[in-house]
């Protein structure tokens, strides 16, 4: 609970940090802050979590691992940050608060027990990245990305909206444990308003989390915001989003699996097609980590699917995993693209022999993004598989796993355009905190392929 | 000294220290100490082997708790010839190397795999086998894309995303039989006493044989290999013909059979009917081809239809067929594959019709690629022929017109073997081997050891089988359970 303040007034310091000019302070007050936000997230982590200030908020260890995580991606990105923001803009400031609030409103998100708590933590969430996306003012790519952005997430959140008040109009709560119990004693009786409430909500949030067929806007969003922005929406919000929706399904309309199971199960198939074949035809690297985040929003949808106890920590080792693997790629990405000028697979070329330190990072991400044994990803998608295992979806499987084989090709492509295509090209230049941040990253994710054990089973 | 799973991260930890030599020679012989340091952490295993049909030094570590996985090792007499025979060919294979200039990080990507392949022969947990199955398939993609030749960057990308849908579905399977184990773990003698129904047995074998088909080749999974073979560097065609497609092999032993004996009983005619024509098949193109690295490609492909076909006999004769001749068929294509290396080096071609007449200058040479070819066909006192006798024994023993095709690899293959020597070493010096000189330092010791090993597994046989026989045999029994 203290994250939340915390975080609020951080960013409301930052904000008057800029006002003041004082913009050196800016990121190492960031990242203290975060590093305490951190520290009150731990010292959250108790047995037992009873629901805060009238069953607003329950800080579980499903929460404060999903927190956490967030937390830590959020530290990353700002490690990131320096003198990234500086080389687009004069208003650093905005930057990072409007960054501290969206991560606000992703831990309401992870920690939400009224439907209220969702809708507004999604809102804040989203509020702050449609100005994020389009803080490049004169650009138009980024001008387009944000008016796309905000319409279609308004329409979005009134899906969701929507949804809750059909919820509220079958159950007469908002309240987590209270619809729940609406579902738990009317076994047979739901009212079909109710359904219809879940269906809006689905929508809802699988426009957040970028599944298909609502996922259009990511393309042109992820790729017309700048990239620091695009690796925060495609790793923080991502999770938060998938957090909030593993929430609301397992913890209040379990009962009703029958229902919502084969509807997730036909978005994953679809979300796994369009995200991998349209990741195939890019020429563009960001627009194929773009595609590349449709898929694995598919694949953790399995978790949703084979819904069970190991579920979360599913989705959280996955998510873990494919948030630490895209945020190396796109820190590769930035560099290669301040360095050559362009984010197409050409730009990348040769660059084994220049740098062959950051190429076989970049390759160690990769072969983690497309689920290579020792690394990250494989452990995800290893325990993903492994979920919808248990109910039997072996079609599914076997369509996820023509997929996999689909996503290695255009994983690999890159790493051919790094080691085995010529390039003509200079040094490319890494600074400290490039370094500081690939160090964490690649050996976290070589740390949890090789040896999983201290975060499988956290929550 | 006999913890296997040190044997297995020796070649790892060394590699490690070779990705920062930059110096050709230091390379090298790094290397070449460090393929001669695993050989000889595997001594003693050799002495201590019990060839009882158990598995010797078994070592069990839970690994990812959560999931049920332990890392679980040990050697049989099925694995035991494998894992030498990579300890065996990772040193010749290095010596090959010693006219090249490659920096440490090809050697350092070299064993890498030999760690990854020593951990599917060794692995007895399914996680297990699938880790080093993997760890095995990466470094020889990057071997084959960044030293090969030609068109390395497609051939190679459709080489792993084949054998990876291969392996993908493996994992499913895999994941399958674990949810089936009531201990809820991937131990290999969980696997094999499972008590599956008929319908189930079906779809993991295709799903298991999918995958080991692809990295072995049969037929018509083998589309990959030709190209990959071709336009692989020396050294990667050895170790992917030499040792990786033994893992396919492997993998129908150690899993495809005892797990769905049944499903193996059903479709095993139809394996066998692939399996012998790949046979006929692939000799006829050999017979044909031009190039000479690409001649012994499709002869690999038919050597290994027969070898599975041994494997799908499921009789004790086929069987130790099968293990002999993989043993042999590594030795015998990485010295083939070296002799047409030094013949390329020397020559810059490898067209059959650019070549000839080198045997009038490189005597020795002739010599030694004389007892490889008489090995790769199978002539008696050398390694091939008890190896594809016990095979054709085996075959015959399951199906009499299987033997005949089958055997059709005898007349065959010495017409294409035959072919390969004359075209190269006898008749009319050509323009580009009029100056061949003959071998001699490294790559004369190289061939005399391979040549030695051929004659000596030729004469004594015994070696070699009397390792396997008893876990073979422990193996048939699970036929019809």
């Amino acid at each position: 609970m203290g994250a939340i303040i915390t975080l609020s007034i951080l960013a409301l310091l930052v904000l008057y940090l800029g006002l003041f000019k004082a913009n050196k302070s800016l990121l190492p007050v960031s990242l203290v802050g975060l590093l305490v936000v951190i520290g009150l997230l731990i010292n959250d982590w108790k047995g037992l979590a009873i629901p805060l200030y009238n069953g607003m908020i329950l800080f579980d260890h499903y929460a404060v691992a999903f927190s956490i995580l967030c937390t830590v991606i959020t530290l990353l990105v700002f490690i990131l940050s320096k003198g990234y923001f500086t080389s687009s803009s004069d208003h650093v400031a905005e930057y990072y608060t409007l960054l501290l609030f969206s991560l606000t409103g992703a831990v309401l998100v992870n920690s939400f027990h009224n439907l209220a708590l969702l809708f507004l933590g999604i809102e804040i969430m989203s509020v702050a990245l449609y100005i994020l996306v389009g803080i490049r003012k004169k650009d138009p790519a980024s001008n387009e990305a944000a008016i796309k952005y905000f319409i279609m997430g308004a329409f979005s959140t009134g899906f969701l909206l929507f949804g809750i008040t059909l919820l509220y109009g079958a159950s007469g709560s908002f309240d987590l444990a209270m619809i729940k119990g609406y579902v738990t004693s009317h076994p047979n009786e739901v009212s079909p308003l109710f359904y219809g409430g879940i269906l809006l909500m689905i929508i809802g949030l699988i426009f957040k989390v970028g599944a298909a067929p609502f996922h259009f806007w990511t393309a042109d969003v992820y790729d017309g915001a700048p990239i620091l922005i695009t690796s925060f929406m495609s790793t923080v919000v991502k999770i938060a989003s998938f957090a909030g929706l593993l929430r609301l399904f397992t913890f209040s309309l379990l009962p009703l699996q029958d229902f919502w199971i084969p509807i997730f199960l036909g978005i994953a198939i679809i979300t796994l097609f369009i995200g991998n074949l349209s990741a195939l035809m890019q020429s563009s690297f960001k627009r194929m980590l773009v595609y590349s985040s449709i898929s694995h929003a598919g694949y953790m949808l399995f978790a949703i699917i084979g819904v069970g106890i190991n579920s979360a920590n599913a989705i959280f080792v996955y998510g873990a995993s494919y948030s630490l693997a895209t945020l190396t790629a796109f820190a590769g990405l930035i560099l290669v693209k301040r360095a050559i000028g362009s984010d197409h697979f050409e730009s990348f070329n040769g660059l084994a022999k220049k740098n062959p330190y950051l190429a076989a990072i970049l390759t160690i991400a990769m072969l983690s993004l497309a689920g290579i044994p020792l690394t990250a990803g494989f452990i995800g998608k290893f325990m993903m598989f492994s979920a919808v295992m248990a109910d039997y979806h072996i079609l599914l499987l076997i369509l996820a796993v023509l997929n996999a084989a689909v996503a290695v090709y255009y994983y690999l492509k890159v790493v051919v355009a790094m080691y085995f295509r010529g390039g003509e090209g200079k040094h490319i230049p890494i600074n400290m905190n490039y370094v500081l941040l690939f160090i964490v990253t690649t050996v976290l994710t070589i740390l949890i392929g090789v040896y999983p054990n201290c975060f499988m089973e956290l929550i | 000294m006999d913890n296997l799973f040190l044997l297995i991260l020796t070649p790892t930890i060394g590699a490690i220290f070779l990705l920062f030599v930059c110096q050709h020679t230091l390379a090298k012989k790094g290397a070449l100490i460090l393929s001669l340091i695993t050989l000889g952490l595997t001594i003693p295993f050799i002495c201590q082997f019990n060839a009882s049909g158990d598995f010797n030094y078994e070592q069990s570590y839970p690994w990812i708790a959560a999931l049920g996985v332990n890392f679980h090792i040990g050697i049989d007499g099925i694995s035991f010839p494998l894992l030498v025979l990579t300890n065996v060919l990772v040193p010749l294979i290095v010596l090959t190397t010693f006219k090249k200039s490659f920096k440490g990080n090809f050697y350092a990507l070299m064993f890498f795999m030999q760690s990854g392949l020593m951990l599917v022969f060794a692995a007895m947990d399914a996680f297990t086998f699938y880790v080093g199955w993997e760890a095995a398939l990466i470094p020889i993609y990057f071997i084959c894309a960044l030293w090969g030749d030609g068109d390395r960057i497609r051939v190679n990308l459709k080489f792993f995303v084949y054998t990876f849908f291969g392996s993908l579905l493996m994992l499913v399977a895999i994941l399958y039989l674990h949810q089936q184990v009531a201990t809820h773990d991937f131990e290999w003698h969980s696997f094999v006493s499972l008590d599956l129904d008929a319908s189930t047995q079906r779809w993991i074998f295709w799903a298991f044989f999918i995958a080991f088909a692809i990295k072995i080749p049969i037929f018509p999974f083998h589309t990959w290999q030709p190209n990959t073979y071709t336009h692989a560097p020396a050294a990667g065609t050895m170790l992917l013909a030499g040792i990786m497609l033994k893992m396919g092999v492997y993998g129908l032993l150690r899993w495809l059979l005892p797990v769905v004996p049944e499903a193996v009983a059903s479709y095993g005619q139809l394996v066998m009917v692939l399996c012998v024509f790949a046979v006929v098949y692939a000799s006829i193109i050999a017979i044909q081809q031009q190039d000479a690295k690409r001649l012994i490609a499709y002869s690999s492909i038919a050597h290994v239809g027969l070898i599975s076909a041994g494997v799908f006999t499921w009789n004790l004769t086929g069987m130790s067929g099968a293990m002999m001749q993989m043993v042999n068929h590594g030795i015998s294509v990485v010295g083939l594959f070296f002799v047409l290396d030094i013949i390329q080096d020397r020559t810059g071609s490898r067209d059959l019709r650019d070549l000839g007449g080198i045997a009038k200058q490189a005597p020795r040479l002739a010599i030694a690629f004389l007892i490889i070819v008489m090995g790769a066909i199978g002539l008696p006192l050398t390694n091939g022929f008890i190896g594809e006798f016990l095979l054709l024994k085996g075959i015959y023993e399951y199906g009499i017109w299987y033997a005949v095709f089958g055997g059709l690899t005898l007349i065959l293959g010495a017409v294409y073997m035959l072919r390969l020597y004359q075209k190269t070493m006898l008749g009319t010096t050509s323009e580009r081997t009029a100056t061949f000189a003959d071998i001699s330092g490294v790559e004369l010791y190289t061939l005399i050891i391979i040549s030695g090993l051929i004659i000596y597994l030729g004469i004594f046989p015994n070696s070699l089988l009397h390792i396997s026989s008893e876990s073979l045999a422990v193996l048939t029994t699970f036929l019809g359970r």
